[in-house]
């Protein structure tokens, strides 16, 4: 094995000072130090932490069970649904939940078109993040639709009334978009995984013989049995990587249109319907837009904690990481800026009064709080990150990370409550409260959420090992670090 | 005969190294030599490796295209059927079946069959799942994941010699040459 420590024996000439970048593993570490340390978050004694912090998620999971089954043997009553706001918590949890998804697959396959090299680093946990998203999302519109126990119905299969699904509603739409965004999720994030099963295989194969404890050992056997049949039989064959990276870059090139079709199509519940502040042509690329701000703020919330918990990682995981993060964070949240106030504007140019009056209510009426708060966490605070102080402080970047997530949640209940709350005609005004059945079960799906991100952490490797291997000098053959004779 | 490795049947030849760059050039040397069935195990994707391989394109977007379309048109079709054939639905004075009011179903089918060709296509091509493999026996080999290279060349191609083939590898600088058994 390579000596672990930054190598020195190969002097490379610095580039000029205006030319010169941070390198994306810092102290130019070598490649097997990075297995080391990426595999080394499986391999050693599970830390302290670790099952404080499941313990409590795992705790808080629970809720979401009870309020379901209560929920069920009750009835939508529970809710603080009823007219005229019948879509509450429960939708706005769904869109901030899938939205959240989508600056994983952002990373895993816009960036990888881009050509983006520090997506490596966080590609993987970014996916996980995204999968466990939608397997939170996924629960609300189902849950939602009253008669939970029709569920079925939204699939095209043959039931014995002999009817199928209306494929002019955009809800059906949402269906098959949710449900082919989580099924190709899981497969483009099971092949970036299969390299680094291989890996973890060959590891606990390589120390077999060295465990003598016997709980150690059936651990070990266990691991190599686990690893050794997901990894498919990978050799890291050259004429295997050349059809895997092709599938790779097929997968991202897949993905791209899927993740705009998915926020787009989530947007189209509302922009299809009739109802001021719903039905408007901006939804679509603004939804989307939102979908990356917020998802990208659920990155920062996850990944700085992780970087500094886990040794090493913050060399992988680097401050201009996440500077780099910032800057798509501000990004996406100027482009939201701008759509609030375009929004505004057509509500005004459009010359619309039910439409006027909707934003004009947005802004000024009874929910003028929460609209007031989502301005604030989602309009002002990105911008902070115009300063580089602001981008490098890790600790600061999360809680801007923290105002992000909570901005984005605040979007969605204006969207959905502010224009269903003051319906067209003064008799079918109304002001929606949701009931603790609403918050339990939302502060369920993020116990549901934190569990599997937790199990995820502890046993696959969560940070891509071989992507970051082949961005480092060292795995360059044209470079004299990777071995070049100039 | 008395040791069980006399009746072994070799596998082929594994030449080990430290660098991409000793690998990619033993690559090099190997293709001119006019070997077929070798290959070179890396623990990442090494760039300009299939080239000094001399392989040409990979052929997992015939799948991906196939399925994709198979997807789209199976999605048009399915709905077509659904709303329009077997039980037509008039919702609204519209037409039973549009294209346009199809098409993002038809879409997303698309994208779901075009992902699931790609991965089993990649699987198709490369031969995978494979449990078994006499490589993943040898314990050395177990640091093709971790930081070395290997150039195989296999017993069954038409050019292996066991002394011919192993006076090339040494000449491409390998420090470690070992003969893999099946």
């Amino acid at each position: 094995m390579a000596d672990h420590s930054a190598s020195s024996s190969v002097k490379i000439a610095p580039p000029p000072v205006e030319l010169e970048r941070e390198p994306l593993v810092a102290n130019q570490r070598s490649i097997s130090w990075i297995s080391d340390t990426i595999a080394n978050v499986i391999e050693d004694k599970t830390p302290r932490w670790w099952w404080v912090a499941t313990c409590i998620s795992a705790l808080t999971s629970l809720w979401l069970p009870l309020c379901i089954v209560h929920l069920i043997s009750t009835g939508v009553g529970v809710w603080g649904l009823n007219h005229p706001v019948a879509w509450g918590w429960a939708i706005v949890n769904f869109v901030w939940w899938i939205g959240i998804g989508h600056a994983g697959t952002l990373i895993s396959a816009i960036l990888f078109l881009l050509r983006q090299k520090w997506r490596t680093s966080i590609n993987r946990a970014a996916e996980a993040m995204t999968i466990f998203a939608v397997m939170c999302a996924g629960i609300f519109p189902a849950i939602h639709v009253g008669r939970i126990w029709f569920d079925w119905w939204l699939f095209p299969i043959p039931t014995s009334n002999s009817l199928w699904p209306q494929f002019r509603s955009p809800l059906l739409w949402d269906v098959f978009a949710v449900s082919t965004y989580f099924t190709v999720s899981v497969l483009f994030w099971y092949m970036g995984l299969i390299p680094d099963l291989a890996t973890m295989r060959d590891r606990f194969r390589k120390v077999a013989g060295k465990v003598v404890e016997p709980a150690a050992r059936l651990r070990n056997k266990a691991a190599q049995v686990f690893y050794g049949l997901f990894s498919l039989g990978w050799t890291g064959s050259n004429r295997h990587w050349r059809n895997y990276e092709k599938a790779y870059l097929l997968l991202a090139g897949l993905s791209t249109p899927l993740v705009l079709s998915v926020h787009s199509i989530v947007s189209f519940d509302f922009a299809v319907s009739q109802l001021p502040g719903w039905h408007t042509t901006i939804f679509p690329p603004y939804f989307v837009a939102g979908a990356v701000f917020s998802g990208f703020g659920m990155v920062l919330t996850l990944m700085i904690p992780l970087r500094s918990l886990y040794r090493g990682m913050d060399e992988i995981v680097t401050t201009r990481h996440l500077e780099f993060m910032c800057k798509v964070t501000l990004t996406t949240g100027s482009i939201v800026g701008y759509a609030y106030g375009m929004e505004f504007f057509i509500a005004y140019y459009g010359g619309n009064p039910y439409e006027l009056y909707a934003f004009k209510n947005r802004a000024f009426g009874d929910y003028n709080w929460s609209y007031w708060l989502m301005i604030s966490c989602n309009v002002v605070s990105p911008h902070l990150f115009w300063i580089k102080w602001c981008r490098t402080t890790p600790w600061f970047v999360w809680i801007v990370s923290i105002f992000v997530n909570i901005g984005m949640w605040m979007e969605r209940f204006v969207i959905v409550v502010t224009s269903l709350h003051n319906d067209f005609m003064p008799g079918n005004w109304g002001y929606y409260s949701p009931t603790w059945v609403d918050v339990c079960t939302y502060i369920g799906t993020m116990g549901f959420f934190m569990t599997l991100f937790l199990l995820f952490c502890r046993f696959l490797p969560l940070i891509a090992i071989s992507e970051v291997k082949g961005v480092t000098p060292f795995a360059d053959p044209h470079h004299p670090l990777g071995g070049a004779k100039h | 005969m008395d040791s069980l490795d006399d009746y072994q049947i070799p596998y082929g030849l594994m030449a080990e190294f430290g660098t991409p760059a000793d690998a990619l050039h033993a690559a090099e040397k190997v293709r001119d030599a006019g070997y077929t069935r070798w290959d070179v195990h890396t623990p990442y994707a090494v760039h300009g490796m299939d080239e000094a391989m001399g392989l040409e394109n990979s052929q997992v977007g015939w799948f991906t295209f196939i399925c994709g379309l198979c997807g789209f048109f199976g999605g048009m079709l399915m709905i077509w059927y659904m709303n329009s054939y077997d039980y037509g639905l008039p919702v609204g004075g519209k037409p039973n079946f549009s294209p346009f009011a199809s098409f993002p179903v038809a879409y997303e089918m698309t994208i779901l069959l075009g992902a699931f060709g790609s991965l089993g296509g990649m699987l198709f091509l490369n031969r995978l799942p494979r449990l078994h493999h006499p490589l993943l026996k040898n314990i050395r080999f177990a640091e093709v994941t971790h930081d070395r290279f290997y150039v195989v060349i296999e017993a069954d191609d038409p050019k292996y010699d066991e002394e011919e083939t192993h006076k090339l590898l040494k000449k491409t600088g390998s420090k470690h040459i070992e003969l893999v058994n099946e």
